[in-house]
């Protein structure tokens, strides 16, 4: 089985608490053991590295330390914190050894060679976890096509994470295709939808969402499926919907499987709303 | 390119960025793919060129640096390995330090809101980080709808969630330079 140290960040205890049951409901499904990094601490995100690098390198290192000291390889389900943490994690295993010891000295610590940063679709495309998924019997769900988003922080800069091909990444569609659902070949799988924007420049904000809504719809897409709290949170709240129209829900990955694996939509965090409309009976809710 | 005398900011710039700005030679890919450069009045191949030829105060007042939303899409396409948004992180830095940083655009009070947060409790406490931010903008009834959607579905908690050893986040923080300027 395989078991891993887990960092789930800030937004998962609230505005993405979602994310954060589905992870948990998800793994425990798939046998895939989390261990919560104890004491673990904010990644500093866009914050963090625009005051300096240094305090972008320290907040990182700081909790790839901790996962190091457990001796298990650290994965993040938020977008933002694993691109943080593995870009720490990269100083402490090929940086300069100024870097290093300015960590060891803000942190107040030695450092070492670091376990490996993984974001959570990585350890589902895991061959074990790849192949229990594809040996079990997948339940319908209530839409057929879906947009695939993964957005900035998964894929760039690509000599930093090293995930999938940046322009084209396919990580996400894959699972989803495991699912039974079609994916959408449209063109802003990978556009900014500037989350870290949202809050003081909510009406640059909109252009972006819309932009990546319109192209999403446009490409046939039911759902949007993202893997990254804050690009989920922007993209639901800041969408703009004409007159007549729905909203397109924008779910995550883990919900999605979830409710592929036949766990409860409640359990996912999923509003039954999505589940109503087109489900077939007995498709939803039941094999927990 | 010829490095013109008098001027620190391009080697400051590549001591805190770690990118070689002289390597860039205007092919402008980093403009044509950057998705927030519609509202920006200084493009990124153009904040390139600015620090080569040391126009520190241009650039440290601009609105554009707080307006790069750091996607890294420049970094991704530079057939020259230049980062941008990692430039454009320095230039934020020394803007702050400087006392330069544009303040219209929300960003340096949004990021210094976020940072104390972090700093008082090692995580960051969402609904206390966008009320320092508000207080500090005077910005008090933007997105209050959304706020109090968010609040009922259970998404914004009241209290923070605390570290253990907050101490050491609150000397990361507070040691960068600048971090209590804005």
């Amino acid at each position: 089985m395989p078991a891993y140290s887990y960092f789930p960040g800030c937004s998962l205890s609230g505005t993405s608490k979602e994310y954060g049951a589905s992870t948990v409901e998800v793994c425990r499904a798939l046998g895939i053991e989390l261990t919560e990094l104890e004491d673990w601490n904010c990644c500093g995100a866009t914050s963090g590295h625009s005051a300096s690098r240094e305090v972008a390198d320290a907040l990182g290192a700081r909790n790839v330390l901790l996962a190091t000291d457990m001796g298990l390889d650290l994965v993040a389900p938020c977008a933002a914190c694993y691109n943080r943490t593995k870009r720490a994690a990269n100083v402490l295993a090929e940086g300069d050894a100024a870097r290093k010891q300015r960590i060891a000295e803000l942190l107040g610590r030695p450092v070492r060679e670091p376990v490996r940063v993984l974001h959570l679709l990585e350890v589902f495309s895991h061959e074990e976890v790849a192949e229990r998924l594809g040996g079990r019997a997948m339940q319908p769900l209530p839409v057929s096509k879906v947009a695939a988003y993964y957005g900035c922080l998964l894929v760039r800069p690509p000599k930093e994470t090293g995930f999938d091909d940046p322009e084209n990444p396919q990580t996400m569609d894959r699972l989803l295709r495991l699912c039974g659902l079609e994916t959408c070949d449209w063109y802003f799988k990978n556009e900014c939808c500037g989350a870290s924007h949202s809050i003081p420049q909510s009406s640059v904000v909109l252009t972006l969402v819309d932009r990546i809504i319109r192209n999403a719809r446009a490409a046939g897409a039911e759902w949007i499926v993202t893997a990254c709290p804050l690009c989920q949170v922007n993209l639901d709240t800041r969408q703009q919907v004409a007159l007549g129209e729905e909203p397109l829900p924008v779910l995550y990955i883990t919900q999605v499987l979830g409710l592929a694996l036949g766990l409860s939509p409640k359990s996912l965090g999923v509003p039954e709303q999505l589940m109503i409309p087109r489900v077939p009976a007995g498709a939803a809710g039941g094999g927990r | 390119m010829i490095r013109l005398r008098g001027s620190s900011l391009p080697g400051e710039i590549e001591a805190l960025s770690g990118q070689r700005v002289f390597d860039c030679n205007q092919c402008a890919k980093c403009t044509a793919g950057c998705p927030m450069s519609f509202a920006m009045d200084i493009q990124p191949n153009q904040m390139i060129r600015l620090v080569q030829l040391g126009q520190a105060d241009r650039l440290l007042r601009s609105k554009a640096i707080w307006l790069c939303s750091s996607c890294e899409t420049c970094a991704a396409r530079c057939p020259m390995s230049v980062s941008v948004a990692e430039v454009v992180d320095a230039l934020r830095q020394l803007s702050r330090e400087r006392g330069m940083a544009d303040r219209s655009t929300g960003a340096p009070q949004f990021h210094q809101a976020f940072l104390d947060s972090v700093a008082r409790h090692g995580r960051a406490h969402e609904l206390e980080a966008i009320g320092v931010y508000k207080a500090k903008t005077r910005r008090f009834f933007d997105d209050i709808g959304l706020g109090i959607r968010m609040f009922r579905q259970g998404k914004l908690s009241l209290l923070p969630h605390r570290i253990q050893d907050r101490d050491v986040i609150r000397r990361i923080i507070r040691q960068s330079s600048g971090s209590s300027k804005t």
